[in-house]
C-alpha cells in the first residue's frame, strides 16, 4: 500500500518535470522566441511562457510620488554622437542633435496600414501620459524617475497595426535592436518617452525619445529610438539583439 | 572518548523515503547553482540598499569588496535634475564594469525553477504524508532549555551521533532542517519573486511586505548567506557522522 503511494507520488513528480520540459521544447511554437538549443535560453523561454500563462493581464507597475524621484545613473551609450565614441560616432545623430532634434523622425514600418514617420512635435500632439516608475537594471541597482510620453499603443493604433502583428521590434541610433511582444507593447505604461523629470529627455538618458517598458528590466527600455517595425514573426535582431549577445530576450523575470 | 554508545534509534529508522531523496538531490544541485550564479550577479553591483531604489549615485547600506566594481569611480560630473540644492542628480558612467549577468542571470532563473517546482512538491508531500509532523518539526515538549542546551553542548564538542540513515533526527537537527525548509528557502524564493518587475506589477504586496525592491534584494542576500552557512554545517555534520553511510542513505535509501 505504502509503496504504491510512493510510486504514484514519484510518477507525479516525474510527470510534472516532464511537462516543464515540454514547455522548453524549442521551435514548436511561433509565439516563443528561439532557443537555438541553448539550455539558458530554454530557461528564459520557460519563464516567459509561465508569466504569460499564469499572471493576470497587463497589471500596472507601481507608480511613485514626486518626492520619491532619485538620482539616476546614465550607463551604456550616453551620447551616440560623441566624437570620441567607439567604434565611431553616429553622424546622423550628431546632425540631429545639433538641430535640437527638429529633423528627428521615428519611422513606423512593417505590418501597419499607414507606414510613415513621426516628428517629435507630432508625437507630442498625441494624448500624453506621465508616470513616476522604478527603472530596474539587470546589474542590481534601481532608480525612480518621472517619464512623460505617448503610450506606444496609441501610435500603433494611429499607424493601423494589422491583426497578424505579434511582435514590435525597435532600433536605436547606438546600434541596438530589440523587441517586445504585443502584451507588453500594448501595456498602458509602455511609452515612447520624450520627457524626464519634467524636462525634455536629456541626451544621456536617450534623447529625443526612448522606450519605457515598465514590466521588464531596464535594458528593454531602449534609448535613442530610430525605427519601429511591426512584425508577425520573432526577430532576434541578429548580432545587434539581446539573444545573440548572450542576454535573455524576455526580461520580465 | 569519541566513541558514543549506539543509540536505539538506529535500529528503527525508517530511512529516507524516495521522494525525500529525489527532492533532496534536485534541490541540492539547484541550490549550488543558485549560490554560484547569485554570487556572479552580485559582483556586477556589490552594493546593497534599503527601500525601493538605490544606485551608485545614492548612499548604500553597505558595499562588499568582491569585484572590481567595488567603489569604482568612473563617473562624469553630476548634473542636478531640479533647481533645489537637494535635487537628485544624473551622471554618466565612463567605466567598463565587470558584468557576467548575461549567462549569470539566465542560469540563476533556470536553477530557480528546479528549486521552486520540486520544492513545492516536497512541501505538499511533507505536509500530507505527515513527514513534517513526525520527523521535521520539533515537538513542543522537546523545546526546553535543558534539552536544547544538552544537544548544543554535544554539538560544540563535536560529539555527533553516527549516521542512522534517516529520521528520527536530533533536536538541533530538526530545528536546522525546519529553519531551512520553512523559513530560509521560502524567504529566498519570496524575495527573489519580489525583485521581478512583471510579478510585482501583478502582485504588488510581494514587494511591499519587504519594504521595496532594494530591501528585497538585501534580504535575499542575507537569506542566501544563512543557507550557505547551513550547507557548510550540514556537510561537516555529514562527515562527522559517517560520510559514506550518509551519502548511501540519501542516495539509495538504505544504509547497508
Amino acid at each position: 500500500m505504502k509503496n504504491n503511494q510512493l510510486l504514484t507520488r514519484r510518477k507525479a513528480m516525474i510527470t510534472g518535470l516532464a511537462s516543464m520540459g515540454g514547455l522548453l521544447l524549442p521551435g514548436c511554437s511561433k509565439k516563443l522566441p528561439p532557443t537555438y538549443g541553448n539550455i539558458l535560453r530554454m530557461g528564459d523561454t520557460l519563464t516567459y511562457a509561465a508569466h504569460r500563462a499564469l499572471l493576470p493581464g497587463q497589471s500596472l507597475a507601481r507608480e511613485y510620488s514626486h518626492k520619491d524621484i532619485t538620482s539616476f545613473p546614465a550607463i551604456g551609450t550616453t551620447n551616440p554622437g560623441d566624437p570620441n565614441k567607439k567604434p565611431k560616432p553616429n553622424e546622423t545623430y550628431r546632425r540631429l542633435q545639433s538641430g535640437a532634434f527638429a529633423d528627428w523622425r521615428l519611422s513606423i514600418e512593417g505590418l501597419v496600414t499607414r507606414p510613415g514617420s513621426y516628428s517629435l512635435a507630432e508625437l507630442k500632439r498625441f494624448p500624453s501620459r506621465t508616470q513616476i516608475t522604478r527603472h530596474t537594471c539587470e546589474e542590481g541597482w534601481s532608480a525612480i524617475g518621472e517619464w512623460t510620453g505617448v503610450p506606444l499603443s496609441r501610435v500603433l493604433d494611429a499607424a493601423g497595426m494589422l491583426p497578424t502583428a505579434r511582435f514590435i521590434s525597435y532600433y536605436s541610433y547606438d546600434d541596438w535592436v530589440d523587441s517586445i511582444d504585443l502584451f507588453d507593447a500594448l501595456h498602458p505604461q509602455t511609452l515612447l518617452a520624450y520627457g524626464m523629470n519634467g524636462r525634455d529627455l536629456p541626451v544621456p538618458h536617450g534623447a529625443p525619445v526612448r522606450l519605457r517598458v515598465e514590466t521588464q528590466l531596464g535594458y528593454k527600455s531602449m534609448k535613442y529610438l530610430q525605427r519601429i517595425v511591426v512584425g508577425d514573426k520573432f526577430d532576434d535582431g541578429g548580432d545587434k539583439g539581446s539573444i545573440q549577445n548572450g542576454w535573455s530576450w524576455y526580461a520580465g523575470i | 572518548m569519541t566513541e558514543l554508545p549506539q543509540t536505539p534509534v538506529q535500529t528503527n529508522t525508517t530511512g529516507h523515503t524516495r521522494w525525500v531523496r529525489i527532492s533532496h538531490w534536485i534541490v541540492s544541485v539547484s541550490f549550488l547553482t543558485l549560490a554560484f550564479s547569485g554570487f556572479v550577479i552580485l559582483m556586477a553591483h556589490p552594493r546593497l540598499y534599503w527601500g525601493e531604489a538605490g544606485n551608485n549615485l545614492t548612499p548604500a547600506l553597505f558595499e562588499l569588496p568582491i569585484s572590481r566594481n567595488h567603489q569604482h569611480s568612473g563617473w562624469e560630473k553630476a548634473v542636478p535634475f531640479f533647481q533645489d540644492p537637494a535635487s537628485p542628480i544624473s551622471a554618466n558612467r565612463t567605466y567598463q564594469i565587470f558584468n557576467q549577468n548575461g549567462w549569470g542571470r539566465s542560469l540563476h532563473f533556470l536553477a530557480a525553477w528546479f528549486l521552486v517546482v520540486p520544492g513545492a512538491v516536497y512541501l505538499l508531500a511533507g505536509l500530507f504524508t505527515g513527514h513534517f509532523r513526525r520527523h521535521l518539526v520539533p515537538r513542543p515538549g522537546e523545546l526546553t532549555p535543558r534539552l536544547i542546551g544538552q544537544d548544543l553542548k554535544s554539538h560544540l564538542r563535536l560529539r555527533i551521533r553516527s549516521a542512522t540513515g534517516g529520521p528520527h533526527y536530533g533536536l538541533l537537527q530538526k530545528c536546522a532542517y525546519s529553519g531551512v525548509v520553512f523559513l530560509a528557502l521560502p524567504l529566498a524564493v519570496a524575495t527573489g519573486l519580489a525583485m521581478s518587475p512583471t510579478i510585482t506589477a501583478a502582485y504588488p504586496f510581494l514587494s511591499r511586505i519587504f519594504g521595496g525592491f532594494q530591501s528585497a534584494r538585501t534580504i535575499h542576500f542575507f537569506a542566501s548567506l544563512v543557507l550557505v552557512l547551513f550547507l557548510l554545517v550540514h556537510v561537516v555534520m555529514i562527515i562527522k557522522s559517517g560520510f559514506r553511510r550518509q551519502m548511501r542513505a540519501m542516495t539509495f535509501g538504505k544504509i547497508t
